[in-house]
């Protein structure tokens, strides 16, 4: 027994017309001060009024958003009594609105109750769309929340089936002007979704067919969004490629280079995107050894092993050619490779290891693992990412 | 022959098994929380049983069959039906899932629960390492 829950998703060119039909009263936008300036929300705000809705922003949303700015947002919410929350941006403003719109909903509830083992009640007072801006975080078909606890410096893994969106609106057009990096870090986000999705112990075949679909997307479409970002037609892919990432991931799980990308971002601000897509290739490594089909299918899959003869799956030697074939997108992209080649200093990172270690144990994503490390395979797992060393172990 | 499931002896050896586990005792080592595990009446079995597991830093210090659940004072109970929990000994189950499709019910402090993931995998990995009858 399994679920699969999905937000009403609007997608492609002019998708964000769907905000005309919108019924109610009055709308909370929970944003960042980027897409202030960037115009985003006066476009939201434009289809909203003639929807006849009313509209306020809370732009406080900052990347990695914490507990302390949530419960801002929470108290804007009880003031201003929105039917509808809406979280517009990447990954850190729709996580916030999520989370905004349970304590709204819940205000007896700390964020870091908000859990898939207890029911929530939600939409009593409001329900929720989200609208990427990035291609990415796919956080518009999931119901995962992630807050950072700023006082601990880690992450934390939230969420329940209940606080996914009622409507997701993924128009190209508000991705269109990603520069060339956020573009590549979002785009990577994407792929470890996709690739974390596919070979989980969690996947499923509802899932399934998500996930090899936008690791195909993202292979052929991210070089071109990111040489030439007017390139609408990558644009849109990459759009779509994030989305289905999301459902799929969202209704299986990520892994561990999510566990080890969390901690890594948590410590030493290493954007999301760009840290799990270094620690995607030594997680295939590792779990190459033991655990090799999943990640030998989807390579031939994306083409990047051929067939083996009798329709068998290429093994080690096939996970492994899906890893190299990761790097070679990183280095396509203008992305780091290794934890040093992102600028992380070595006597800080080693001088944190017994704390990156004990974070990446504890993320939950880690519980989906088909190889799970031990502490000392684990502690070297994130050295062999620091010198970008392939595992072999 | 294996230990029956459930038993004050089946609960004991869980109780080493966790106290001779390396990872349990690192992925635990601030855990203080005691469970009562209730297994529930279906087809396969007839009655509801208690086992008390006691838990602190890393180590099991206390395990027993109990007669209800509030014999002993526990800060989380976690519920199941004796087939899931059959499922779950035997690795066919993963418990957060079992959890999440509310075939398993805990109570007690969840943000505490959710804090030490990999301590729930190690016990379900010790779990694996009791020999166990089901009395088929």
């Amino acid at each position: 027994m399994w679920y699969f829950v999905s937000p009403e998703i609007v997608f492609g060119e002019d998708a964000l017309d769907a905000l005309d039909e919108l019924e109610g009263r009055r709308a909370l936008i929970v944003t960042d001060t980027a897409l202030v300036q960037l115009g985003l929300v006066d476009k939201v705000k434009a289809h909203l009024d003639r929807a006849g809705v009313e509209a306020h922003v809370f732009d406080a949303v900052e990347p990695d958003p914490s507990v302390q700015t949530v419960r801002q947002g929470m108290a804007m919410a009880q003031q201003f009594e929105p039917d509808w929350i809406i979280g517009l941006g990447g990954g850190s403003p729709m996580d916030a609105a999520k989370a905004i719109w349970v304590l709204y909903e819940r205000p007896d509830l700390e964020p870091a109750e908000i859990n898939p083992f207890v029911p929530l009640g939600l939409r009593q007072k409001a329900r929720l769309i989200t609208i990427p801006t990035t291609s990415g975080t796919g956080a518009e078909a999931t119901w995962g929340i992630v807050l950072t606890d700023t006082a601990e410096q880690r992450k934390m893994g939230l969420g329940s089936r209940e606080n996914v969106a009622d409507i997701a609106i993924v128009d190209p057009a508000l991705a269109a002007g990603m520069p060339p990096q956020l573009t590549a870090d979002t785009g990577l986000d994407a792929l470890v979704h996709a690739v974390e999705g596919y070979t989980c112990t969690w996947h499923t075949d509802l899932t399934d067919g998500l996930c090899l679909k936008a690791a195909l997307l993202v292979f052929q479409y991210l070089p071109r969004a990111v040489a030439d970002g007017s390139d609408m037609e990558a644009r849109e892919r990459m759009h779509n490629a994030a989305t289905c990432a999301g459902l799929g991931f969202g209704n299986s799980l990520a892994s561990m280079a999510h566990s080890m990308g969390h901690t890594l971002g948590a410590v030493f601000h290493v954007p999301h995107g760009r840290a799990v897509g270094i620690f995607l290739p030594y997680t295939i490594e590792f779990a190459a050894r033991e655990a090799p089909e999943r990640f030998a299918e989807l390579a031939t899959l994306v083409g990047c092993f051929p067939v083996p003869p009798g329709g068998k799956t290429g093994g080690e030697e096939a996970a492994r050619a899906l890893a190299a074939r990761i790097r070679d997108l990183c280095r396509e992209v203008g992305n780091p490779t290794s934890v040093a080649e992102a600028g992380v200093e070595r006597a800080a990172y080693e001088a944190q290891m017994d704390k990156l270690v004990d974070d990446a144990f504890n993320d939950t994503q880690i519980l989906t693992a088909v190889r799970v490390p031990s502490e000392e395979e684990l502690r070297q797992l994130f050295m062999y990412a620091y010198e970008g060393q392939p595992v072999d172990f | 022959m294996g230990l029956k499931f459930p038993s004050d002896a089946w609960i004991k050896e869980l109780s080493h098994q966790l106290n001779e586990s390396e990872a349990y005792e690192k992925s635990a080592k601030d855990w203080e929380g005691d469970f009562v595990f209730i297994v529930e009446p279906d087809q396969a079995y007839d009655n509801t049983a208690y086992l008390f597991l006691g838990l602190y830093h890393g180590k099991s210090p206390d395990a027993a069959m109990v007669t209800s659940e509030d014999e002993r004072e526990a800060e989380f109970t976690l519920r199941a039906p004796f087939s899931v929990w059959r499922r779950v000994i035997e690795g066919e189950l993963d418990p957060i899932q079992g959890m999440m499709t509310k075939k398993m019910k805990v109570q007690g402090n969840m943000m505490k629960i959710m804090r030490y993931p990999k301590a729930a995998k190690e016990i379900v990995s010790c779990c694996a390492l009791v020999p166990t009858d089901f009395d088929d």
